[in-house]
């Protein structure tokens, strides 16, 4: 258990079998003849304060997990616990009061904020929707977030073309921060961002995370990233979570073969360590609207057994959960 | 725990990863005046708007303009041109000209009034289509599909024939009966749009659905309306003139400048009095044409990809 | 491919079905009654009353509809209240005209249009490019009606080149010469407003297509110009031309409607202005009814061809 968790913490934010089915559709009149399965029933839980960081390879189903929690995406089943209360449950009134604990930060920081408003008005805005201040007291509380993010009041006035892609994703976290959330959801945050901007936007959340007392799940498709931010990371592979477990044991004896070859494809800076093991996978990704039978991964695991192709394994373990019939050792 | 408060002073250790980033911050320029910079370098679109400021002032001082009350009868009837009838006279013998400067007021209202109608519906249906998918879009879609298959002008003819050719009903059926363009321009840019981040994001704030529509949505669906409108003007102004043509709009004595040419259908007023025909006739064109130049440098303006 | 064609006829029809009650009660919403049109105006109350009971006027207005929709299906479109001819036959002896007409004209644009629009396509802010400009604006832009009488004005009044108006010389031989003789001024009207549209979208598909990457490449293979532009270019950039001729067609019977009336051309266009004036209903209907199924035809047409022209779109 990382050592931020304390025991018997209670969980701020509880996945439970979450499901998120996208309906195919063909012929004359539309009928439904498939699903494409973006998420299969998927479990986790994310403690106050911690950064859960969620991987997998794109068309994982990473996004739509991190766009059903906030209900972006409305799930086809399972629940979303937040703070006690099943967001499944709420009513959209319910719902709306309860974003001001729940944000998300998206992956593009040039659509992710409207075009037509100033910068001022941005982060304005969400204050007026909640009533959460009034007045003067706005300005205050937009000039503060500026310069917590690293910008300054005068760029209140601009329009989000005027900044540039780093900067726009520090609007992105101040919009997010401004309502004083708990948990964030980072949607691949800094990937469209230029490697030398990524460190300082990195840096910006974890900064952020220590003075708010902030909980994150923090979703990427690259480790480096995640390795960085996370206290815990889950793996997903076709819609299916293979492996959650604390970073550095995720790093160290990932157990799960799929977390392997992510690994050995994750570039190491140390020239030493080049020879490390390399774990070559065969053919793609299989499509997500016909799923494999058993283990979704063993048509491409370089260890699959017969029980493999029959029995879906489940996922097992206390501090480090895997889904595996034969984890490694 | 106590709930941290983002107004609180800033503390140091957090300072350090807020490199202020000041690099080069593009000028500040506001979309408007880039618009309008571009604008006004379409040569065309400039003299359409000269043009079209002068109809809209001869329009609002009819009275002052002309030199005779429209309807006024002088004695002299299918008279020349002369100094006292500059257009001459027609056949009641009421002044060409006189007409012919009221009658602008006609084409603006029909113009502006049907396409402030229309697009006010097409906004908010496409809008709604666009927005709330499923059955909602299919409903308005279908009933788009069946206006749009009306043959425009018959069914035009039929509608007002059947409420009664006025200036105010002319209007009223275009309005009405223009909006299924709009409502699919709409709709297709709300159907991108709602997919920008910026909307998801004003969803995960926890906006309400009208502010989403009409503060995040329509703004940036626009440029598109603005353009299709200014078309549409000219396609209202055009289609009211064919009406009282084709004595189905403005009915004299008020005078319309489509209704001027109708008298033109009998060969001897079309062949041995053109300055009862051709003035309105080119009125009509010198409108049309303007705003239709308005609307191709507003395009150019808007439309265009590159950011300045 | 099949599959998208009968889904699209599929919802063609609930179109059209909406077009025929809109249609209906419009036209049942006019105040003025066709009785008064259809018995002669010494009629006494009785024979009025008579003429209403035999019409089916009295009955509700959706049993007329019923009736109505079911007599459509058997190809009775009823008779004209003002002539008393079926409109059937009314319609099909006017159908003829019009179609030549609208035909050619449409014929007529396109062949002005496209070698225009190219033309001022590869030669960009040439004198021939701002003449072609200045042209479909004012094709767009200039009244049928005002073009109309302008063209009878020059031609038929004062240059005496052109007959005025109507089909054939009153009394005069009923050839092809003739016929095609009246003819030009017509069309030459309706081609105008339907060119200077098509004319814009021809040349700003064009520059399109021209500034693509595959055209550098064929041009730097050595192939020659003319090739480049009429063989590679043009293929390309006609694939979606074909969405304007769909769209084209409302406008060309709106402009038909117009033409018909300037030049007297005994077409459907004629017919509706005199049905409203004498409000006969029932022709008025089959009027509607028509125009709104070819515009439906045109727009299935339109798509389905464009489907088959263009690999890339999906039937989804």
């Amino acid at each position: 258990m990382s050592p931020k968790i304390k025991e018997k913490q209670k969980p701020l934010l509880e996945v439970v079998n979450l499901k998120k089915y996208y309906p195919i559709k063909k012929g004359i009149i539309s009928k439904t003849v498939g699903h494409v399965k973006a998420v299969d029933g998927i479990s986790f839980s994310v403690y106050p304060g911690e950064t859960m960081g969620l991987v997998g390879e794109s068309g994982c189903g990473k996004s739509t997990t991190g766009r059903s929690i906030v209900r972006l995406d409305d799930p086809t089943d399972g629940d979303v616990i937040f703070q006690n209360k099943n967001l499944a449950n709420l009513s959209k009134n319910e719902m709306r009061k309860l974003r001001t604990d729940l944000q998300i930060i998206f992956q593009d920081p040039y659509s992710s904020l409207n075009p037509r408003k100033r910068i001022g008005d941005l982060l304005a805005e969400p204050l007026r929707a909640h009533k959460l201040a009034e007045g003067e007291e706005i300005e205050r509380k937009v000039n503060n977030i500026l310069e917590i993010v690293g910008l300054t009041k005068y760029h209140k006035s601009r329009y989000p073309h005027e900044f540039s892609g780093g900067q726009r994703q520090r609007i992105g976290i101040a919009r997010a921060l401004i309502l004083n959330p708990k948990l964030i959801i980072c949607d691949e945050p800094v990937s469209a961002l230029d490697v030398s901007i990524q460190a300082q936007v990195l840096n910006l959340l974890k900064d952020l995370q220590k003075e708010f007392n902030l909980t994150y799940v923090f979703i990427a498709h690259g480790l480096g990233a995640v390795k960085y931010i996370s206290d815990r990371i889950t793996v997903m592979y076709l819609g299916k979570i293979v492996e959650i477990a604390p970073t550095e044991e995720i790093f160290n004896q990932p157990r799960h073969p799929y977390t392997k070859i992510l690994l050995s494809a994750y570039p190491v800076p140390n020239p030493h360590m080049r020879n490390r093991e390399q774990i070559v996978v065969e053919g793609d990704v299989p499509s997500p609207a016909n799923p494999p039978k058993g283990c979704a991964f063993h048509t491409r695991c370089p260890f699959a057994q017969p029980i493999c192709r029959e029995k879906t394994p489940p996922l097992d373990g206390e501090n480090h959960q895997v889904a595996c019939h034969f984890p490694l050792t | 725990m106590s709930l941290p408060n983002i107004n609180e002073p800033l503390t140091k250790q957090s300072l350090e990863s807020k490199t202020l980033v000041m690099e080069e911050l593009g000028k500040e320029e506001s979309y408007l005046r880039l618009v309008t910079r571009r604008f006004f370098k379409h040569k065309l679109a400039v003299a359409g708007l000269i043009v079209f400021t002068l109809i809209i002032l001869m329009d609002i001082f009819a009275q002052v303009i002309a030199p005779h009350h429209p309807n006024a009868v002088s004695d002299t009837f299918e008279a020349a041109p002369s100094a006292d009838h500059l257009l001459g006279t027609d056949q009641v013998g009421r002044d060409v000209f006189s007409r012919l400067v009221y009658a602008s007021r006609v084409s603006i209202t029909v113009g502006l009034g049907a396409v402030a109608i229309y697009v006010a519906i097409g906004t908010v249906l496409g809008a709604l289509a666009g927005y709330f998918g499923k059955w909602v879009d299919n409903i308005i879609m279908r009933v788009t599909d069946v206006f749009m298959s009306f043959p425009y002008l018959m069914v035009i003819l039929v509608l007002v024939s059947v409420i009664g050719p006025n200036l105010f009903n002319i209007t009223l059926v275009l309005g009405i009966l223009g909006w299924p363009q709009v409502a699919r321009l709409v709709r297709g840019s709300v159907l991108s749009i709602k997919e920008m981040d910026y909307v998801k994001a004003g969803v995960a704030l926890g906006y309400s659905t009208p502010k989403i529509i009409f503060q995040h949505i329509l703004p940036n669906a626009f440029a598109p309306i603005l353009v299709n409108a200014t078309f549409g003007v000219a396609s209202a102004i055009i289609m009211e003139a064919s009406l009282s043509f084709l004595g189905m709009g403005v009915r004299p004595p008020a005078a319309s400048w489509g209704n001027m040419l109708t008298q033109a259908q009998s060969l001897t007023v079309l062949s041995s009095q053109p300055w009862l025909w051709i003035p309105p006739g080119l009125m009509i064109l010198l409108s049309v044409l303007s705003i239709n130049f308005i609307g191709d440098g507003l395009r150019d303006a808007l439309e265009s990809n590159q950011s300045r | 491919m099949f599959q998208y064609i009968i889904r699209r006829i599929l919802i063609a029809i609930p179109v059209l079905f909406g077009v025929t009650v809109f249609t209906f009660f419009v036209i049942n919403m006019a105040p003025g009654n066709p009785v008064d049109m259809y018995v002669n105006p010494s009629a006494t109350p009785q024979q009025i009353a008579l003429a209403k009971e035999q019409l089916g006027l009295n009955d509700p207005l959706w049993v007329q509809y019923g009736h109505w929709l079911g007599q459509l299906f058997q190809g009775n479109l009823g008779f004209s209240y003002s002539t008393r001819e079926p409109v059937t036959s009314m319609l099909i002896e006017r159908l003829g005209p019009t179609l030549l007409l609208m035909g050619t004209s449409l014929i007529v644009a396109y062949l002005i249009a496209i070698p225009l629009g190219i033309l001022s396509a590869t030669r960009q802010y040439s004198w021939i490019d701002y003449l072609t400009t200045g042209f479909s604006f004012l094709g767009v832009s200039i009244p049928h009606f005002f073009l109309g009488l302008g063209a009878i004005y020059i031609f038929a009044s004062k240059l005496e080149l052109l007959p005025t108006g109507g089909m054939n010389t009153l009394g005069g031989t009923t050839g092809f010469g003739d016929t095609f003789f009246h003819m030009i001024l017509p069309v030459l009207v309706l081609a105008t407003g339907i060119a200077g549209n098509m004319v814009r979208y021809v040349r700003s598909s064009m520059i399109d297509v021209l500034g693509k990457d595959y055209l550098r490449t064929a041009r730097a293979k050595g192939l020659r110009n003319f090739i480049v532009t009429n063989k590679h270019a043009l293929r390309n950039a006609l694939i979606p031309i074909i969405t304007i001729i769909g769209m084209d067609i409302p406008l060309l019977i709106g402009g038909a409607v117009v033409t018909e009336q300037v030049f007297q051309w005994p077409g459907l266009g004629q017919l509706t202005i005199q049905s409203i004036g004498s409000r006969d209903y029932s022709a008025l209907m089959a009027l509607n009814l028509i125009a709104a199924i070819a515009v439906l035809v045109s727009n299935l047409l339109t798509d389905v061809v464009y489907s088959i022209v263009d690999p890339r779109i999906k039937y989804e």
